[in-house]
């Protein structure tokens, strides 16, 4: 199947439901789909299980917290260690509003890939000896010792990319890469964000990050720009 | 307490880490006060800097002309040297991971005697961000910690047991602090340097365990005249 091109981000998510789990490409400002975040925020579902490499990083991912959308999140980054400003997710964290799972980076990236691949799980050293290998099995393989991690799905990835032809392969430039090409693989209904949308042709082959057989829609918006300030 | 020593000033710290790095070397750099490691390389030091959200080969920190898709780690917008690349997630923590990141530099809570590294969340706080810290502490190949040698209450980092969440059992090789370079050996922590004007005995008087003083102990050799690196 080929994308759909939808005219609007409000558009592009409309069939959202309540409850769903959605991946959230992007890592702080890079790559990220701000547009689409914002949209969800209109549509007001609720009871979502976001799975987003940051949230309360000045990202929009926090904004979902205003009107409590957010029931759970899997996250690398969410509460800084040391003293800082605080997010609204963090305020609903600790409220009990909203419960986080945090896993490892390279574990996080790794547990979607596999996801989206097909196969039944990771296995890695990294969270031996911490209390991210707490109800996991271990595993013993030619006399390394690894964690078992299970894969991670979603019902939705909303994605940025740079561009997109109609089809729906995605271009994406510089560190805007980093979870989208993996997220793409790895949810029911895949929606990008991007700047432009060309014809197919237009976007060299040795240039597409994601194939177009991963995305479902696409639409064009003006990129938001997201910075955080530490 | 006894006479409070006097340390060196966190951008001498980061001037510190940055002499243990050589030219060809991969480094990663954490966030906070790892970050500053980038501007106080000696000239003709050239390492790759990585950061783990998609680049190999960054370069300053920028103050303005600010690209959302080309930032580091701390989501500061950086330059790029010649020779940079992007790649995603997954090919980045298969770097880190993979062994093939020759030094990672993080900041620190507290480390114990035998190099068991605590760094993501301060359990009265709750939460935590682990970030890419775990994977970079499992594939490193070698771990500088660079961190204040006391909390800010004065209690030692520098402890038997972390009472805190571990990053990672067993990891660290060197600690950097504002009072002393402590090597963490297969025997205990073995004390290399002392920052000027400070004497063995202070530093072990605010080191938890005991630290065995190195027959070559030396003053910490820190000249500011460098020009930051380009």
């Amino acid at each position: 199947m080929v994308a759909e091109v939808f005219a609007t981000p409000d558009e592009a998510i409309a069939d959202v439901p309540d409850g769903a789990s959605i991946m959230f490409g992007g890592f702080v400002s890079a790559g990220t789909p701000s547009n689409l975040i914002l949209a969800l925020q209109r549509l007001g579902t609720r009871g979502h299980t976001a799975i987003a490499n940051n949230i309360g990083l000045g990202d929009k991912l926090d904004e979902l917290c205003e009107d409590f959308q957010l029931a759970h999140v899997i996250a690398t980054f969410a509460i800084r260690a040391s003293s800082g400003r605080g997010s609204r997710f963090e305020e609903q964290y600790r409220a009990g509003d909203v419960t986080l799972e945090l896993v490892p980076q390279g574990t996080f990236a790794e547990r979607i890939r596999a996801g989206g691949a097909g196969l039944g799980g990771v296995l890695t050293p990294t969270g031996l000896g911490t209390v991210v290998a707490e109800h996991k099995p271990e595993m013993e393989i030619d006399g390394e010792r690894y964690l078992l991690e299970r894969p991670l799905r979603a019902d939705y990835a909303f994605l940025k990319a740079y561009r997109a032809d109609r089809l729906g392969n995605l271009e994406y430039r510089a560190a805007g890469r980093n979870f989208n090409p993996l997220m793409a693989t790895a949810a029911e209904t895949v929606i990008a964000e991007v700047e432009e949308i060309v014809e197919p042709g237009e976007i060299d082959p040795e240039r597409v990050g994601t194939p177009a057989v991963y995305v479902d829609r696409v639409v064009r918006c003006d990129p938001i720009e997201v910075r955080w300030d530490g | 307490m006894a006479e409070t020593p006097v340390g060196i000033p966190r951008d001498l710290i980061a001037l510190r880490v940055a002499r243990e790095l050589r030219a060809g070397m991969v480094v990663n750099l954490g966030i906070g006060l790892p970050t500053q490691v980038a501007n106080h390389l000696e000239p003709g030091v050239d390492v790759l800097f990585q950061a783990e959200n998609g680049i190999l080969g960054y370069g300053a920190i920028l103050d303005e002309d600010f690209d959302p898709d080309v930032i580091n780690a701390g989501g500061q917008p950086v330059a790029l040297r010649e020779g940079a690349s992007f790649f995603d997630s997954a090919d980045s923590f298969a770097m880190i991971r993979g062994g093939h990141v020759d030094v990672a530099v993080l900041g620190g809570l507290q480390v114990s005697a035998r190099g068991d590294l605590a760094n993501w969340s301060v359990p009265e706080r709750g939460g935590g961000s682990i970030g890419g810290a775990m994977d970079l502490a499992v594939g490193a190949r070698r771990l500088i910690v660079a961190m204040e040698h006391r909390t800010r209450d004065g209690a030692p980092r520098i402890v038997r047991e972390c009472a805190y969440p571990l990053t990672a059992p067993a990891c660290v090789d060197l600690i950097v602090t504002d009072l002393a370079v402590i090597e963490v050996t297969p025997g205990g922590l073995v004390l290399r340097e002392v920052a000027p004007g400070v004497t063995a005995g202070e530093v072990q008087a605010v080191t938890e365990p005991a630290v065995e003083i190195s027959p070559d102990l030396a003053e910490m050799q820190l000249s500011v005249n460098m020009p930051p690196a380009s």
